[in-house]
């Protein structure tokens, strides 16, 4: 369980994470969602306290994650930026930190397994490729067989089938009622693996919902029509609230309505039509507008900031 | 490595408790000798530490005969037994430096105080950890050192000081202290500076540069202020004797214990406030 609130950090003039406020619930997967830079990480060095929050507060299992005795047993981490030292090898990293905790050396041995490093661990980790760099990674992360687990772009550099492996440990980890906590700046996927989305654009929190119920928002009514009278249908369908982009003669896009009403107008005004496909939004797209609208609400409030000066 | 890739499910392990120092002082055993650096350092630390005097007390066998009454007068067994020591703690001082830098250029200082949120524990731990080492390693190299050049100007019937004369055990076990202590303020230097050009440069800066800078002032003030320094007053860890303006052995040692604790409190101080 992780609890947010109200975090902001400031480095120097910059905002990098702006009144966050969310919970992350055990026993289900949580993406963490947002475009390079809106915050993510620092969201993540924040709940470590690796980083002290400018404002606000964030807890971990109902602590702040200094005050547990074993952190290692409460959380555990991968960070996006490196945090191994590349003159030691995997099986030393991983033993000087469970040394911290008393975790002894065959759950060390048990981890490298895990993971795939067997063949590797005595190497020095700066010797590591990105996907084994990773593996390492979230083998520190599970070493202290953690209830709550937080990952930063965790499937970053791993091949297809590192991918599929991650996707199921993520799944695997909260049926086991664990908390998992997962960023991604790839939409698609988290419409994978995650069942709870917390989206967040320039530090600040744009949506907090189910990954269904994100989804189907999203997709909206935006339908694909082809007709040999487009111009004739355009004229037909025309509304306050509807807007036609022309994707090529013959061939048309409307958001506002539905399916059904364009081809009942059409029917109506006697316009033949070759397709009418209503398209699903991607979560892709369903992103790019929520966070288009988050970049278009600062500028409109910068405006306002004006005005009043 | 894909063989076990399909392995998704993390197997439990017992919750062994709390992280506490001893835990901690374990984990900074590990990372220090599995590091190649701290392997080098102190060998090259080692190895200087003998060969010096040894090159030392040769010359000076060679040269005896051709040396005047004023240049014998100046010669002292102990200078010489202990000759290494002002080059060989260059070495330790760099690998007390990388003990805490090397951290902080690869991103391991993330993974140390994710598991030790608490941070100073892993200050304390890194301390305990590498000055003990550092001392356990130098204590042979300097009896070594003085044994044989004792050895070497034995053969000429020269320079002859017994290990039991007053104040010769302390000072030779006084060098490995030095090393010891010196490890340690440059350790405190690299956890205030986060960076091992910047550590290193910093620690040579009040070693071997400030000293001579000294020579600038009137005598008087020189003479009254260079004794404070760290580089003056660490050298009494490992005199026999001392000027008339510089501190005797004991008040020196303090005081370069304290310059240490002063260095590891500002760390402590900003590794707990600082963002990582």
């Amino acid at each position: 369980m992780i609890e947010a609130h109200d975090l902001t950090k400031d480095y120097g003039d910059k905002r990098a994470v702006d009144g966050l406020s969310f919970s992350v619930r055990p026993g289900i997967v949580t993406g963490f969602l947002g475009p390079n830079g809106s915050g993510k990480s620092t969201t993540m060095r924040l709940i470590l306290e690796l980083d002290a929050p400018t404002r606000g507060e964030v807890t971990v299992n109902g602590k702040h994650y200094r005050e547990h005795a074993a952190p290692l047993h409460e959380v555990g981490a991968l960070l996006e930026a490196r945090s191994v030292h590349t003159g030691r090898s995997a099986y030393n990293h991983l033993l000087a930190l469970a040394q911290t905790h008393g975790i002894p050396r065959r759950r060390v041995e048990e981890l490298i397994d895990l993971v795939g490093l067997h063949d590797v661990a005595r190497k020095r980790a700066g010797q590591f490729s990105l996907g084994m760099g990773q593996r390492l990674g979230i083998a520190s992360a599970l070493l202290g067989d953690p209830s709550t687990v937080m990952l930063d772009e965790p499937v970053n550099g791993l091949d297809p089938e590192g991918i599929r492996w991650m996707r199921n440990l993520l799944k695997g980890l909260a049926a086991e009622g664990r908390t998992v906590f997962v960023s991604s700046h790839l939409m698609s996927e988290m419409a994978l693996t995650a069942d709870h989305l917390v989206v967040i654009g320039r530090g600040r929190k744009i949506a907090d919902t189910s990954t269904k119920e994100f989804l189907s928002q999203a997709s909206g009514n935006v339908v694909r029509v082809r007709s040999p009278q487009a111009a004739e249908l355009e004229r037909l369908i025309a509304g306050p609230n509807v807007t036609v982009a022309v994707l090529e003669p013959g061939l048309l896009e409307v958001h506002g309505l539905t399916s059904a009403q364009i081809g009942d107008a059409a029917a109506a005004g006697g316009v033949a039509l070759h397709e009418l496909t209503p398209k699903e939004a991607s979560l892709e797209e369903a992103f790019m507008d929520l966070t288009r609208e988050d970049v278009e609400f600062k500028a409109v409030e910068l405006e306002d900031e004006e005005a009043a000066a | 490595m894909s063989a076990h890739a399909h392995v998704s499910q993390l197997p439990r392990t017992a919750h062994t408790g709390r992280v506490t120092q001893a835990r901690v002082a374990l984990s900074e055993w590990t990372k220090l000798h599995s590091l190649r650096s701290t392997r080098w350092s102190l060998l090259v630390g080692f190895l200087l530490t003998i060969a010096l005097p040894v090159l030392f007390a040769a010359v000076t066998s060679s040269h005896w005969g051709s040396m005047s009454p004023h240049e014998r007068a100046d010669r002292h067994p102990l200078d010489i037994a202990l000759a290494g020591v002002n080059l060989s703690q260059l070495a330790i001082a760099v690998l007390g430096v990388l003990v805490i830098t090397g951290e902080y250029s690869t991103g391991m200082i993330r993974a140390s105080f994710t598991a030790v949120p608490r941070r100073l524990p892993v200050l304390w731990a890194k301390t305990a950890v590498f000055g003990s080492v550092a001392f356990l390693l130098m204590v042979p190299p300097v009896l070594i050192a003085f044994f044989a050049s004792q050895a070497i100007l034995s053969r000429h019937h020269i320079l002859q000081i017994s290990f039991s004369h007053p104040g010769v055990a302390r000072s030779v076990i006084g060098g490995a202290v030095y090393l010891m202590l010196v490890g340690i303020f440059a350790l405190g230097i690299g956890a205030i500076v986060r960076n091992t050009a910047g550590g290193i440069a910093a620690f040579a800066g009040i070693f071997f540069v400030i000293p001579p800078l000294m020579n600038v002032l009137p005598t008087s003030w020189n003479n009254a202020i260079s004794q404070y320094l760290p580089s003056e007053a660490g050298r009494q860890v490992f005199s026999l004797t001392h000027g008339d303006h510089s501190l005797s052995p004991w008040p020196g040692t303090a005081l370069f214990v304290g310059y240490c604790a002063l260095a590891l409190a500002i760390a402590a101080v900003l590794l707990v406030r600082r963002d990582t």
